[in-house]
Parts: C-alpha cells; sequence; structure tokens
C-alpha cells in the first residue's frame, strides 16, 4: 500500500458519506444508518473499493475516543456526582437484567460457559456511538431518557474495561504475561496519571497556547492532548474512551472548554462517521449467505431480550412513560466494545470459532437495525403518545444574558448584572483577563465571539440578551451579522466606538447602541459647568437635553447615510440646530428664572 | 442640631430664597442640605438623608411653592426617605417629637389666594397636606413662614422675614 491508496481510500470513504448520509437524513434514517449503508457498498462485500476495514475501524475508534472527551467536557464533577447514583444503580441494573437472561439463552443453545458469559455480558453492552449520536440528533441530551441514557453508557464504558482485562484470563492454557493484580495497577496508574495531568499541567498549557493567539495552534494541542491520553490509557489495559473521558471531565470546569469543545468538534463527527463506514464495512455477509437462518436467529433472539429487557427496567429507572420504548430502541444494539471483547475472546480461545464472527455479524447488524427500531417507534408509537406530553423535564443551564468582550466596558456591565443576580456568560480572548475574572466568580470562557459553533456552545439560541461589548468595530459588526442571521430573536445590547460605528450597528437594525464615551464625556461636561457655577440640577439638565438632541440627530441622519454628500450637509446643519438650540435654552431660562406663574410670560389673564 | 432641606433647582436665579437662606446659613448647629446640587439627578441617598434627620431636632424644608406643594425633589425626599420603618410605622420613631419648620415663597399675593382669586381658595387650604406630612411622623408643627409675592417683595419687606426666620432659629437652637 503506497501513499497513494490512502488519499483513494479517504476519497472512496468522503464520497461514500457524501452520497448515503444526505440520502438517510433525507428519508429520516439518521445519519448513523447512512454511514453504516455508505460501509456495506465500499465493503468487501459491496464494490469492496478499499483494503482493509480492520484497520479503518481501528483508526475509526478515535471517533469515539473524541466523542466521549467532548461528552467528558460537558459533565463537571459536581453534575457527574450527581448522576453517581444513575451510573451506579442504574448501570448494574441494566447489565445484570440484558446478561443474565441473554447467559441463560446461549447456555441453552450449548455455547460453553465461558463463553456463554462473555458473549452474555458483551452484549449487554450497547452503542455509546449510535445512542449517543442519535440522542444527539434527536435533542435528547437534556431530557429523563438523556440522563439515564448517558448514565448507562457511561456505566458500561466502565464496565467494558475489567471485562477486556479479565477475559484472556479466562482461557485456561494460554494466560497473557500480565497477572490480574498487575493489570489493575497499571490501569489505576494511569488513571492517577490522567487525573493529575488533567488537573495541573493541561490548564497552564492550554493558557500559554492559547496565548500564541494562533488557532490551529491550539486545535492542534487539543488533539495531542487527547490522542496522547488515550494511547496512554490504552496503553496501560484501560478503554481509550474512558481516558479520554476522563480529561474531558477533567476539562469540564476550565476556562477553555467551549474553545475545546468547537475545537474538536468537526473531527469527531467526521472519525465517528468513519467508525460507523468500517462497522458496514466489516459486516461479513458471506456468513449471513452462508447461514442466514442462523444469523438472523440470533439476531432475532438478542434483539428480542436486549428490547424487552430494556422496556421492562425502564420504569424502574424513572424514565418518564412517553420515552420507555425509545429508550429501549435507542440502547438495543450491541456496542463497539463488542467487538473488541469478541477479538479478544477469540484470541484467548475462549470463543469458539464459528461462534466470534456470528456475534460479531449480529452486533453489526443490530447496530444497523437501530434506525429501523426508532422509525418503527416513530411510526407506531408517537401518535398515540401525543397527548400525555410528559413535564418539561429540559434542563436550561445557560445563562440568559451573554457579554461578548470583558474588557474594560463588558466588565462594568458583567458586574452590574452579577450585582443584580444575573450571572452571565462571558465570552472573551484574552487568556490573562480570563484567569483573573474567575478568581471572582465569573463563567468566563475563552474563544473567539465570533465563531457561530461559540456562540452555540455558549448557549445563544436559549439566551435572551446578548451584551456585545468587543471594542474592535469590525469584529463588532461581523458579529452583529452572524448573531442577526443565526438567532433572530436575540436582543442584541451594543457598544459602539463611535459614531461611524453607532451607523453601522444602527443601520444593522440593532435598536440599543450607546457609544462607548458619550455618557462618561456628558458626566465630565456636567462637572464642568457645575465648576463654572452653573447649579448641579441645572448642569444635569443641560447634559440631558444636550444628549436627547444628539441621539436625534444621529437618529435623523441614519436613513441618509448612504450617501455622503447630504451625510456631510446634515451634519453642518445638525450643527446649526445645536446652536441655535443653545441659545434658546439660554434665553428662555434667564426669562424665565423662576417658573412662576405670576410671572408676565406665564400670567394666564 | 438643625436640619435644613433646601429645595429649589435653580437656587442662583432666585431672589427669595436665596436670600433667606443667606440669612440663616451662619448659624452654628446648622446644616444646610441642597437636595437639588446633591441629587441632581433624583438618586437621593437615603441613608445619608436619615442620618442627617436622626442627629436633629429641627427640620426645616424651605422651598419655593410649585403647583401648590413642594418642588417635584422635595416631593420625592419624602417618598424615599420619610418610609416607614424610620419616619412612621413599626420602628418609625426616628423624627417623633422633633420640630418641623415650614418656609416657602409663592409667586402671587395674598388676593391671589382667595375664592375670586387667580387660585380660587385661600393660602391654607394648601397647607393641610404638607402639615400632615410632618405630623403623621409625629413632628410638632411650628407656625410657617410664608413670603407672598416674592417677586415684588421689596428688600426691605424680604429681610424682615429673613430676620424673623434667622432668630427663631436661633431661639430655637438654644
Amino acid at each position: 500500500m503506497g501513499e497513494g491508496s490512502l488519499v483513494v481510500d479517504n476519497l472512496v470513504y468522503l464520497t461514500a458519506a457524501v452520497i448515503c448520509v444526505p440520502i438517510a437524513a433525507r428519508l429520516k434514517l439518521g445519519s448513523v444508518l447512512g454511514y453504516l449503508a455508505a460501509g456495506c457498498i465500499i465493503g468487501p462485500f459491496g464494490l469492496d473499493l478499499t483494503k482493509d476495514p480492520q484497520a479503518t475501524l481501528h483508526f475509526a475508534e478515535f471517533g469515539v475516543v473524541l466523542m466521549l472527551f467532548v461528552i467528558g467536557l460537558e459533565l463537571d464533577i459536581k453534575h457527574l456526582m450527581k448522576l453517581r447514583r444513575p451510573i451506579f444503580r442504574g448501570g448494574t441494573v441494566q447489565m445484570l437484567a440484558c446478561s443474565i437472561p441473554l447467559f441463560v439463552f446461549f447456555f441453552v443453545i450449548r455455547l460453553p460457559w465461558e463463553a456463554a458469559l462473555v458473549a452474555s455480558i458483551a452484549l449487554g453492552l450497547s452503542s455509546t456511538a449510535v445512542a449517543m449520536q442519535t440522542m444527539a440528533e434527536r435533542k435528547l441530551a437534556n431530557t429523563g431518557l438523556g440522563k439515564t441514557g448517558f448514565a448507562l453508557l457511561l456505566f458500561q464504558d466502565i464496565a467494558a474495561i475489567p471485562l477486556i482485562a479479565v477475559v484472556p484470563m479466562m482461557a485456561s492454557a494460554e494466560v497473557s504475561g500480565d497477572s490480574g493484580w498487575l493489570v489493575a495497577g497499571k490501569a489505576l496508574a494511569a488513571v492517577v496519571l490522567v487525573v493529575l495531568i488533567g488537573r495541573f499541567l493541561t490548564r497552564p498549557l492550554l493558557r500559554i497556547v492559547a496565548q500564541t493567539g494562533l488557532r490551529e495552534i491550539f486545535m492542534g494541542f487539543t488533539l495531542l492532548l487527547v490522542l496522547g491520553i488515550a494511547l496512554l490509557m490504552a496503553a496501560s489495559g484501560v478503554s481509550m474512551a474512558l481516558g479520554a473521558f476522563l480529561a474531558g471531565v477533567l476539562l469540564a470546569s476550565s476556562e477553555y472548554r467551549h474553545a475545546l469543545e468547537t475545537d474538536i468538534q468537526p473531527f469527531k463527527g467526521l472519525l465517528m462517521g468513519l467508525f460507523f463506514i468500517a462497522v458496514g464495512m466489516s459486516i461479513d455477509f458471506g456468513l449471513l449467505i452462508e447461514q442466514p437462518l442462523v444469523v438472523l436467529g440470533l439476531l432475532g433472539a438478542f434483539s428480542f431480550i436486549k428490547l424487552g429487557m430494556l422496556r421492562w427496567i425502564a420504569g424502574p429507572l424513572e424514565i418518564p412513560a412517553k420515552q420507555r420504548w425509545l429508550f429501549a430502541a435507542l440502547l438495543a444494539q450491541g456496542g463497539e466494545f463488542a467487538f473488541v471483547v469478541f477479538g479478544v475472546a477469540r484470541t484467548a480461545s475462549v470463543l469458539p470459532a464459528p461462534w466470534d464472527g456470528l456475534l460479531t455479524l449480529t452486533v453489526a447488524l443490530s447496530m444497523a437495525l437501530t434506525p429501523v427500531w426508532l422509525i418503527a417507534h416513530d411510526r407506531f408509537l408517537t401518535k398515540r403518545n401525543e397527548n400525555q406530553r410528559d413535564a418539561d423535564t429540559i434542563e436550561d443551564d445557560s445563562a440568559s444574558v451573554i457579554i461578548a468582550g470583558f474588557g474594560r466596558f463588558g466588565q462594568i456591565v458583567g458586574r452590574l448584572l452579577l450585582a443584580s443576580g444575573v450571572k452571565a456568560t462571558v465570552l472573551d480572548h484574552d487568556p490573562d483577563q480570563i484567569d483573573l475574572l474567575r478568581k471572582f466568580g465569573f463563567r468566563v470562557y475563552y474563544g473567539d465571539a465570533t465563531r457561530l459553533d461559540l456562540l452555540h456552545a455558549a448557549g445563544a439560541a436559549k439566551a435572551k440578551v446578548f451584551v456585545l461589548a468587543i471594542d474592535d468595530p469590525d469584529t463588532s459588526v461581523a458579529l452583529v451579522d452572524t448573531l442577526l442571521e443565526a438567532f433572530p430573536g436575540l436582543k442584541i445590547v451594543a457598544r459602539a466606538r463611535n459614531v461611524p460605528h453607532y451607523y453601522e450597528l444602527r443601520n444593522r437594525g440593532v435598536d440599543i447602541v450607546e457609544r462607548e464615551t458619550f455618557e462618561s464625556a456628558l458626566v465630565v461636561g456636567r462637572a464642568a459647568l457645575s465648576a463654572l457655577g452653573v447649579g448641579k440640577y441645572e448642569a444635569n439638565e443641560r447634559a440631558n437635553r444636550f444628549r436627547r438632541m444628539n441621539i436625534g440627530m444621529l437618529e435623523r441622519m441614519l436613513p441618509h447615510m448612504a450617501d455622503e454628500k447630504r451625510r456631510v450637509e446634515m451634519a453642518k446643519n445638525a450643527m446649526n440646530e445645536l446652536e441655535r438650540q443653545f441659545a434658546h435654552d439660554m434665553r428662555t431660562l434667564s426669562e424665565h428664572g423662576d417658573l412662576s406663574w405670576h410671572n408676565p410670560t406665564y400670567s394666564r389673564d | 442640631m438643625i436640619t435644613v432641606l433646601f429645595a429649589h433647582p435653580y437656587p442662583d436665579r432666585s431672589r427669595a430664597n436665596s436670600r433667606l437662606l443667606k440669612a440663616i446659613s451662619d448659624l452654628d448647629q446648622l446644616e444646610i442640605r441642597s437636595l437639588y446640587e446633591r441629587y441632581p439627578t433624583f438618586d437621593i441617598d437615603v441613608e445619608a438623608e436619615q442620618t442627617a434627620l436622626r442627629v436633629s431636632h429641627t427640620i426645616v424644608w424651605q422651598h419655593p411653592m410649585y403647583w401648590y406643594s413642594v418642588p417635584g425633589l422635595l416631593k420625592h425626599w419624602f417618598d424615599k426617605v420619610l418610609v416607614r420603618g424610620f419616619a412612621y410605622g413599626e420602628g418609625g420613631v426616628h423624627l417623633l417629637g422633633k420640630r418641623c419648620l415650614w418656609v416657602t415663597t409663592t409667586g402671587g399675593d395674598l388676593t391671589a389666594f382667595t375664592s375670586g382669586g387667580l387660585h380660587a381658595h385661600s393660602f391654607s387650604s394648601f397647607v393641610p397636606a404638607i402639615e400632615q406630612t410632618a405630623r403623621f411622623c409625629g413632628m410638632e408643627w411650628l407656625a410657617p413662614i410664608i413670603v407672598h409675592g416674592a417677586h415684588k417683595i421689596s428688600d426691605a419687606a424680604l429681610d424682615n422675614h429673613a430676620l424673623n426666620y434667622r432668630n427663631l432659629l436661633q431661639s430655637l437652637g438654644r
């Protein structure tokens, strides 16, 4: 295989994905089925366009790793502690409920007991990739189902580790070098190492990298971090995905969370796609053709048991009534860990020859069945449940105010809001600033506020008010364009650098625009007037009148801003008008010194 | 301590009120709080105002009459400073037994304040709202100093009022 074939392979993957996924999405089958179909078509049993599906699958596992990292990023420790009950209680319930009947089934069809045990536990696991992707597509992450589902998947990821570690030891004859204790010790050491790295090394490093201001280096460092940790974990026998998840959790409370998330997102998406393509490619249709009844029987029994058991435990796990079948459908497939376990079991000769292939095929087919279950669910069950809507379980943890730019200007806005009990989400690109502010308890995130993905991550879709306090007019205007297009309902309150910037913003329809120096200059002007002997109240009145005049003039000129000649003329006239107004003020004020009825000008008779 | 709450939006253009104020400004144990100077944006520091009242035995409200009442900022001062728990209600004992003097100037002479005059009522019919404000807070209502026709009044007559004002505060201060 030369370098050329790598390029050709990528070309094939991308072409297949670009053709199949939009079709699947258009048919409302979900992107997972599209990727799987793409894999089947280009795989050895389809057009046979690529060489090594196993190697691709291996590579594509990084997609799962990155996904777990992103999931970790979205959870912080506090959140995780809240979830510990569903994780351990729910996880145990699910594993037992699915694995015991499967074990009985395998034992009945005369698998050796070790093989039956390994197979039943491995098949009890669901596919984090398929389920999380689908939950994300259906926006279920913040619902009762999403939370429980996530907790179960997390438990499975944890449970897969001892399983993968123990299977080789079950082989009576050729035990691999390491003893159980050594394996456990190495795993523990790796976890501790990751925690230490995540806690003490990553944040300062991220800060240094962020200070360079080079986005691609930040992105590169992020990838390096995730892959490094994943490989470290893999080397010590722990799953890469769990390592990445751990790294994500450790960085979840950091100010770089959003930036990390947005930088990883495209890689994650593509690699996940590749992973599903590889699964599609590795489906051994030969086996299906040779032993169709056996395969279909296995698939049917497996799906029946798992769907039924998941539906049965959905109630006790406090899944809302309306979502119970959906929950079962989402988690009924076999998981990617099953592939790994079967691989290990085959090498350790725990799983006898035809079964490893059959079970792998079953898992792959069950993944492909997931979209089918979901379609069936939507078709037959959704309507029936339409009227019995459950209480709203969507948890809104995003702030209602976002402040972009947290320099001298944004800080005052933020502090006023915070003092009024409003917690704002703050976006800024200065790492030094961020570190300082975090000490004072602000929720400050690092990143370029003009990026749509970052805005989404910061919760712009749910926020009510967007305070635009960025100092650079060009950036500010670009951000307004993005906001108006992507979040038309968001109320923008903007800081303008100067009058041209004011017009740029007003012409785009931003209602609330405040020139950054205007109010403070008025205050100084007021102070100067009163230092000259004008009464303070009168000085204030003059400043107020000036403000009204000035804003009125700006607004009157707004429609004429396109024509520059006209603008200059108006500016001149406005000055004259102001002069006239001032003269008028002086005259009337000196005439009516006291606002009295008995003053001749006010007299009523 | 005597606290004079002076409410005039344009003090530098007032003749009567500034002359009255000048007559008392050098008295000992007396503080003049010019509300429109202190709070030109109507952002009254309630704590500071209440502290000033706490240490006073006599409170003076001095202002020109606006629309048969006090100028807007003094009304706002009533609303913000004379609140339940300070001026009345439970715990609102801080003005109890203190003396209240009302000093005001009007534009019209006494003929305007008659049933056939410009204002259709006697001046005394406009007093109760102010007086009762003081009494509601438990204050002793002193005979007010009213300067009518403040625009036209002669310097001599105005000086007479000013001297009365000064002597009264001096006697209260003792």
